[in-house]
């Protein structure tokens, strides 16, 4: 059941705040965040018309190849074929159905297709290393990839990426939209990234990192990995502080 | 602590190869007729411009109803082409700009009780490991927003970060863009935009 609110004489869904599952704003770690997080508090938004709605973008923005990043291209790409599921849930368990979600990454040697990008590992002219999927009824997704590398970047003296894909997801409301990682499992770079371990509840940056899976695995063919994606679901509370005065 | 959720992460610098898409900006089509343009920057905390950031938008139609499920009320009719969502990366320069209709006041609690028409505005950059929002008030709706129950909770010195404000129009052009306004975005430090936790 969702939680329910009156505003202006509508009833409207509430959506948990997400105390403590996402890195903050300040971490020194990362020092690309020293200029680029706000120093004054947050001021807190009571949900209303605006944050419970949301963009419903849909499959007019989706062609077939765009859930499968290894026929976007004349030739294949060089690299290990992964397949990519898993469903997107809300905190209350429930699916998120026909929500979009877009995803970019490098290419198998580490290296992203964007002029900004330095790291001297080839080009593969087979793989762009960006998709875009619906979540079907019951808020599966499905992708076709290629495993990416790790790469280099410029935060401290050797330090290394470990190999991610990012993800951007929609969800139905404003409240729930959300732009993360997902890691490999085994990655001997994830003790020592700063944006992994951003994450303060060592639980929470569990979450990101996708599970390899036998039975997804297709025989000569390519590895499986499922990966669920948990969105802000309804509120337990309103609290006092959210009513209007009247 | 809540259980479960993902945690978010940086957007990072490279973004740019899947999320903007051509008509991002465009809520609605440029001819469409009303349209305003919101032109910004984007700046960090030592006053530099942000080249690799990017906004998204979202808000009501000019009749304050939105295409979505959990308005009971249903969209308007009458405004064709209308999405209601936009997306501008930052240029170079720090630079986005986003084509709309101004949205309609939507209902608040209490009898006669609006909020100003706004818009919800997403936030993301290399640095931000998590979006920051803030929403965008109008110039020319000063009594709306002094009722404005968002509008009231903000520190009076800091409400005029989230007021755009109107860019002179361009004389040279009479045929370019109809109202133009201008909302830049301060990360940090002096005239720090005010974010909302949502």
């Amino acid at each position: 059941m969702t939680a329910e609110v009156s505003r202006g004489g509508l009833v409207l869904p509430s959506y948990e705040r997400p105390r403590g599952a996402h890195p903050p704003l300040d971490f020194s770690g990362y020092r690309s965040t020293a200029l680029r997080h706000p120093q004054q508090p947050l001021v807190l938004l009571p949900q209303r018309l605006t944050e419970v709605t949301g963009p419903l973008l849909g499959n007019d923005l989706i062609t077939p190849s765009d859930s499968d990043l290894t026929t976007q291209h004349a030739g294949e790409p060089q690299g290990q074929r992964i397949i990519l599921t898993g469903r997107v849930l809300d905190s209350g368990g429930r699916p998120v159905p026909d929500t979009l979600i877009e995803i970019w990454q490098t290419n198998a040697a580490g290296r992203y297709r964007h002029a900004r990008e330095h790291h001297p590992a080839p080009l593969d002219p087979n793989f762009t290393g960006i998709g875009r999927a619906m979540t079907d009824a019951g808020g599966n997704y499905r992708f076709v990839t290629i495993q990416p590398g790790a790469y280099p970047w410029g935060n401290h003296h050797n330090a290394w990426r470990p190999a991610h894909i990012h993800f951007s997801l929609f969800g139905r409301a404003f409240t729930q939209r959300l732009v993360t990682q997902m890691y490999f499992p085994g990655d001997p770079l994830q003790p020592i990234d700063p944006i992994f371990n951003s994450v303060p509840d060592p639980k929470a940056r569990e979450r990101m990192v996708a599970q390899f899976d036998i039975d997804l695995t297709q025989p000569e063919w390519a590895l499986g990995y499922r990966w669920d994606i948990v969105l802000r679901g309804p509120g337990a509370t309103v609290f006092e502080s959210e009513v209007d005065d009247q | 602590m809540t259980e479960g959720l993902t945690p978010s992460q940086t957007v990072g610098p490279f973004f740019a190869m899947r999320l903007p898409w051509p008509d991002g900006p465009f809520v609605v089509p440029e001819d469409t007729p009303g349209a305003i343009t919101i032109v910004g920057r984007m700046y960090d905390g030592a006053g530099n411009v942000i080249p690799d950031g990017l906004v998204e938008t979202w808000q009501a139609d000019p009749a304050g109803r939105f295409a979505h499920p959990d308005d009971p009320r249903g969209p308007a009719a009458g405004y064709r082409g209308f999405r209601g969502f936009g997306r501008c990366p930052t240029a170079v320069d720090g630079s986005f700009r986003i084509i709309t209709l101004k949205p309609g006041p939507l209902p608040a609690d209490g009898a006669g009780a609006a909020e100003a028409p706004h818009l919800d505005v997403s936030v993301f950059c290399r640095g931000l490991l998590d979006r920051v929002v803030t929403r965008l008030y109008f110039p020319d709706e000063q009594a709306a927003n002094e009722a404005d129950p968002v509008l009231a909770s903000i520190d009076e010195a800091r409400r005029p970060t989230l007021i755009a404000t109107a860019e002179p129009a361009d004389l040279a052009d009479p045929a370019g863009p109809g109202t133009v306004l201008r909302f830049d975005i301060r990360l940090q430090g002096d005239g720090e935009t005010v974010f909302f936790d949502v």
